[in-house]
């Protein structure tokens, strides 16, 4: 929004104040001021002269020789506007002086010389009227510089609309300049309006509210009997000025008096519509806005009708068939307010949303609607004192907001901020933003505003902001906290996240990635990965990627595709979320999941299986100081990107964790033929379910072990678990550990057997063990193996 | 004659050698039978007696320190089948394979280990939320426009894809408040966020957030403002300035919008600070009594701050990314920049 400083400062003295510190103070305390304009420095020596003759110009027909009386001298002067006539009275550009920023010289225009420039309205950016010369009224002695009777130069800001969302009182510059007179200690003024009381005993106008629920008040008034059709020209530059297009003088009127006070008024002509009814349709129509867009208007969108039709979109747009046009001489003005929410929701479905509109959202206070009328009424008069008011004021007042009272006392602000601010800082700041303050010593009772009670101030929190930031966020003292020391533990679950990202990336040179929690679909179709159904989201931006992924695989062999041209050997990670279908509450069972792929043309499918299941082996084992196990695992073989054999569980003490498994070839084929890519999950959640081990220390022996290898001949099917439960069977206090050291199949060996050796360590804690007690031990161990069908070779 | 020995030592400290050839020509030269220290031995027998003491030691270190020089020389060049004289470290013959952290684990971890010091606990919530903790329970009217469909992503059950981070305060204010009496409750909690919005380079609708609150019971906007400081100095490593506007958002009364001195052009206006020499870094503001009061906690007893950062933005500002579509990328040749 674009704040006028002279508009300010019809409403509180800004003299001998630095506008620049003041702005920014702005900032600081009310709103995010964007940019500064600094307005009419462009224009020197523009002064009031008087065409006293006109000749064709030689050369052009559209060019006129004309002489300026400019008081001092007469001018000669070439001028291409269409409406120059003796006697007219327009701004001067003297030689010297400045239009638009650009110097006035002498030139030859079409051979003829011109000391100066007649202007029009848009070279002075008084508006966007460029049709022919600016005429001014013959009042000033020739020669004044139009500066002297036109506010020209001016400061303008622009507040960024965002940050005054919750802000309804600063709509307009009435309540701007309420807050700059506080931050200025300076008083603010009174806004003068006409007494509408005087015309109680003319007629009402019939006004009827039939749907109460989207309104709070509804005020309007009759004027005829205006003749003037032109806003003065300081109202018109300041509309200008602040973004709004000058039009005529009773449009002007309502745009001024909503960026003065900050309401949206509506005049109708009053020939055109003579009642009010303010109420839905029954039915969806059609109807025509000012902007000659013919809308689709439905049952839900509030309507101000006449006693047929409708005239206007309720605090939206009115309608084209009753606006005023340069003919009317009487309206009907309209100053309401309108519910927020559904003006709101009315023009997002509508797409139209206006000034009214926008500053309907904001929840505007209902007691503004009489004051603006008035307002208005002064201002009309002040411009066409001819104008006769027609009706009483009528107004339809269907709710009201509550007063609003906050008790509160010295040592609940003194909590709040952590600093000292005097009560009687306290009791001036809140007067000078309208508060009602009565105080007792140190506490306070406060009734706040109508302007301020419509939402945005309703606990002491709220007076809160009030006192601090007109006392400066920059003059605070600032202090660390008093509290007792504690020491914190922090989530098991987070660290290890945090741990197996460093592992991963720093001991398994592996790249971390992110990548979203849907489905891209049309990426998983051009792979032929076909994933489960899932819950979707209902507004999706692109329809395809609307179901919530139920394992985070597809996303990364995705990325596998993306990077296979330029990366021969990848392994990527993700710890992120999935929604593994609906819970039985119906919420969806949200899971953190670690997904990891290894990638590579370089090692063999078998290689890249193997690296894949050590790092899973070490993952978990550096978190949990326990080795996970693999096992046959069915569910997973319904993914059609996991290999029909190639493919195994992961579970920790017996809790399933995820599993691993090679990329369905035919899914392979179509990603890249020559690389091997294979994946594994583990479900963190899951993970964390299993308490991680101490490491268990032992103490070593003073004695040498004898570490013994032997060379197994089992059946080729039979698993290492298998064969190392087995092993555990056996009994014996100096086997500290056994392991195996080479697994090979050969067509020498018996049909359908692979030989295992393994080598065992005996020790003792208290001497040497001897060889005989050795041998001892390995026979009883071949015996136990035996028992199982498992020879040595 | 000790003018000489001083002129050698200085000679001897400054031999050089390009090849073992090089080292036995040093070596005739300086120490054979006939080399300058022998010849200086023979001279040594007209030093007068007072002085033979003085001088004989000196020439004994001489002596042994053109041994020691010859030994270094001929070390150089004893390294194991290398002919060439040191290694060429600025050549890369066999790369070690580097793994890399994602850009945003790395900002996220640096920041919470900055508040794991400060005594934080770090929590977390789910991205699949609903509307009661992204909203109701923050104190959003019913008709606020956040819930509009086009800034939030709601699945058909119902639920929702968490917003903001602010999403999570009420599960910790029941976690882990009400603090006990004279301790405050200390949290900070990092996640992703989603908006319903169209991507560009400088738009993308999964983002991370991080949120931290503190509650107790005398807290206030002056330690607020203490504790943004020192955050920040922590975060960009210098002292920054700070500056407070006033900032509405419904969990928090007073709120504020903190700006920081622009980083880029440190407070005189450049493009990236639109001029201003500020940047809008970080919302935060007091906690709103409902807000506290939906979390089970006494507004009348405890206050406290809440504020939030946003870390896409912030590892975009470490890392001078343009772009912000890299995050989700997947792109590995840019991914395996981040080493740090």
């Amino acid at each position: 929004m674009l704040i006028s400083m002279n508009w300010i400062s019809d409403f509180t003295d800004l003299r001998g104040v630095n506008l620049r510190e003041l702005i920014n103070r702005f900032t600081l305390s009310v709103a995010e001021v964007e940019e500064i304009y600094e307005k009419g420095k462009d224009i020197k020596d523009v002064v009031v002269g008087k065409l006293v003759e006109i000749k064709d110009h030689p050369n052009s027909k559209k060019l006129h020789l004309v002489k300026v009386d400019i008081g001092s001298e007469v001018v000669d002067c070439v001028c291409g506007a269409p409406n120059v006539f003796v006697g007219a009275v327009v701004p001067f550009a003297k030689l010297g002086g400045m239009v638009g920023g650009i110097e006035i010289k002498e030139a030859l225009i079409a051979g003829e010389p011109s000391k100066g420039m007649c202007c029009s309205e848009k070279e002075l950016g008084i508006s966007d009227d460029g049709s022919g010369l600016m005429l001014l009224e013959d009042i000033y002695p020739l020669g004044t510089d139009i500066k002297e009777f036109m506010q020209l130069e001016d400061t303008i800001f622009e507040v960024d609309n965002k940050s005054l969302t919750n802000r309804p009182d600063l709509w307009g510059h009435y309540g701007i300049a309420r807050e700059i007179a506080a931050l200025n200690k300076r008083p603010l003024k009174p806004l003068e309006v006409a007494d509408t009381s005087i015309y109680k005993e003319l007629p009402q106008i019939d006004l009827k509210v039939e749907n109460s629920g989207k309104i709070f008040c509804y005020s309007c008034l009759s004027i005829g009997s205006i003749t003037k059709k032109k806003s003065p020209v300081n109202m018109r530059i300041r509309l200008t000025y602040c973004g709004m297009r000058p039009i005529n003088l009773l449009a002007d009127l309502t745009n001024y008096l909503m960026l003065e006070m900050g309401q949206p008024m509506h005049a109708f002509d009053n020939d055109k519509v003579s009642a009010i009814r303010v109420r839905t349709l029954a039915e969806p129509a059609k109807f025509l806005t000012l902007d000659g867009v013919l809308r689709d208007v439905d049952t839900d969108t509030l309507m101000i009708c006449d006693d047929k039709e409708p005239v206007a979109i309720a605090g939206i747009m009115g309608g084209e068939l009753s606006e005023i046009t340069e003919q009317t001489e009487s309206v009907l003005l309209e100053s309401a307010n309108f519910d927020a929410a559904s003006t709101r929701r009315s023009a997002v479905r509508l797409g139209l949303r206006t000034e009214a509109s926008a500053r309907y959202e904001k929840t505007l206070d209902p007691e503004l609607t009489v004051p603006a009328i008035e307002r208005f009424l002064k201002l009309l008069k002040d411009t066409d004192p001819g104008v006769k008011v027609t009706s009483s004021l009528t107004d339809c007042y269907v709710k009201r907001y509550d007063t609003i009272n906050i008790s509160f006392d010295k040592a609940y602000v003194d909590r709040y901020t952590g600093i000292d601010i005097s009560s009687d800082s306290i009791e001036e700041t809140l007067t000078a933003l309208g508060f009602k303050v009565s105080r007792n010593k140190d506490e306070f009772t406060v009734i706040v505003p109508s302007w301020r009670a419509t939402k945005d101030v309703t606990i002491k929190a709220d007076i809160i902001e009030e006192i601090t930031r007109v006392y400066g966020y920059d003059n605070f003292s600032l202090n660390s906290t008093m509290n007792l020391l504690t020491p914190v533990r922090q989530n098991i679950d987070r660290e290890n996240e945090y741990n197996i990202k460093k592992l991963l990336s720093g001991r398994y040179c592996m790249n971390e990635v992110h990548s979203y929690i849907w489905y891209e679909t049309r990426l998983n179709k051009e792979l032929g990965i076909i994933t489960e159904p899932n819950v979707r989201i209902i507004n999706s931006l692109t329809a395809e990627n609307d179901t919530i992924r139920s394992t985070i695989i597809p996303s990364l062999l995705g990325f596998v595709y993306k990077n296979a041209d330029t990366e021969p050997d990848m392994g990527m990670f993700e710890i992120g979320r999935v929604a593994d279908g609906l819970k039985e509450d119906g919420l969806c069972n949200e899971r953190k999941r670690l997904g990891m792929v290894l990638a590579s043309k370089i090692m063999s499918e078998e290689e890249t299986y193997y690296k894949l299941k050590e790092i899973v082996e070490q993952l978990v084992f550096s978190v949990k100081n326990i080795y996970p196990s693999f096992y046959e695992r069915e569910d997973i073989k319904s993914y059609n990107y996991v290999h029909p054999v190639n493919s195994a569980g992961i579970s920790l003490q017996n809790v399933p964790v995820g599993y691993f498994a090679v990329l369905n070839p035919r899914i392979r084929n179509r990603l890249d033929k020559k690389l091997n890519v294979v994946f594994a999950e583990i479900d963190l959640m899951e993970l964390e379910k299993v308490a991680a081990k101490e490491a268990a220390y032992r103490e070593v022996s003073k004695y040498p072990g004898i570490s013994v290898d032997l060379s197994l001949l089992t059946d080729k099917q039979l698993r290492y678990d298998a064969l190392a439960g087995y092993i555990s069977e056996f009994k014996c206090d100096y086997l500290q550990e056994f392991y195996p050291v080479d697994v090979f199949e050969d067509e020498k060996l018996p049909a359908g057997k692979k030989s295992v050796t393994l080598r065992f360590e005996f020790v003792s804690m208290d001497r040497t063990l001897e060889s005989s007690e050795i041998s001892a031990m390995v026979d009883e161990l071949l015996a136990l193996l035996k028992s199982k069908g498992i020879e040595l070779r | 004659m000790r003018e000489k020995i001083e002129t050698l030592f200085t000679e001897i400290e400054r031999l050089t050698a390009n090849s073992l050839e090089e080292v036995e020509a040093i070596r005739i030269k300086y120490l054979s039978k006939k080399g300058i220290i022998a010849t200086l031995m023979d001279e040594f027998r007209h030093v007068p007696a007072d002085r033979k003491r003085e001088v004989g030691m000196k020439m004994n270190a001489l002596k042994q320190a053109a041994t020691e020089r010859l030994q270094q020389l001929k070390e150089q060049f004893a390294q194991n089948g290398t002919a060439q004289a040191g290694n060429d470290l600025s050549r890369t013959a066999y790369p070690v394979a580097l793994g890399t952290r994602h850009p945003l684990s790395i900002v996220r971890e640096e920041i919470c280990d900055i508040f794991k010091r400060l005594g934080f606990t770090i929590a977390e919530g789910p991205e699949v939320e609903d509307d009661w903790h992204v909203f109701s329970s923050l104190n959003f009217a019913d008709d606020h426009p956040a819930r509009d469909m086009q800034d939030t992503f709601y699945l058909e059950n119902g639920q929702l894809l968490k917003t903001h981070t602010s999403a999570a305060q009420n599960t910790i204010m029941r976690k882990y408040g009400p603090p006990k009496p004279g301790h405050a409750l200390k949290a900070l909690f990092p996640g992703r966020c989603f908006r319903n919005e169209n991507i560009d380079a400088s738009h993308e609708n999964t983002f991370f957030q991080l949120e931290g609150m503190m509650i107790g019971e005398n807290i206030s906007i002056s330690n607020l403002i203490y504790f943004m400081k020192v955050l920040l100095t922590e975060v960009f490593e210098r002292e920054v300035k700070v500056r407070l506007r006033p900032g509405f958002f419904p969990f928090v009364e007073p709120g504020f919008e903190l700006d920081i001195n622009c980083v880029i052009c440190g407070g005189e206006g450049c493009p990236t600070c639109k001029h201003s020499g500020w940047l809008e870094l970080l919302p935060c503001g007091m906690i709103h009594p409902n807000v506290l009061s939906m979390g089970g906690i006494d507004p009348e007893k405890y206050t406290g701050f809440a504020f939030g950062l946003g870390l896409t933005r912030l590892a975009m500002m470490k890392y001078n990314i343009r772009d912000i579509r890299l995050f989700n990328s997947g792109n590995l040749k840019q991914l395996k920049q981040f080493t740090r």
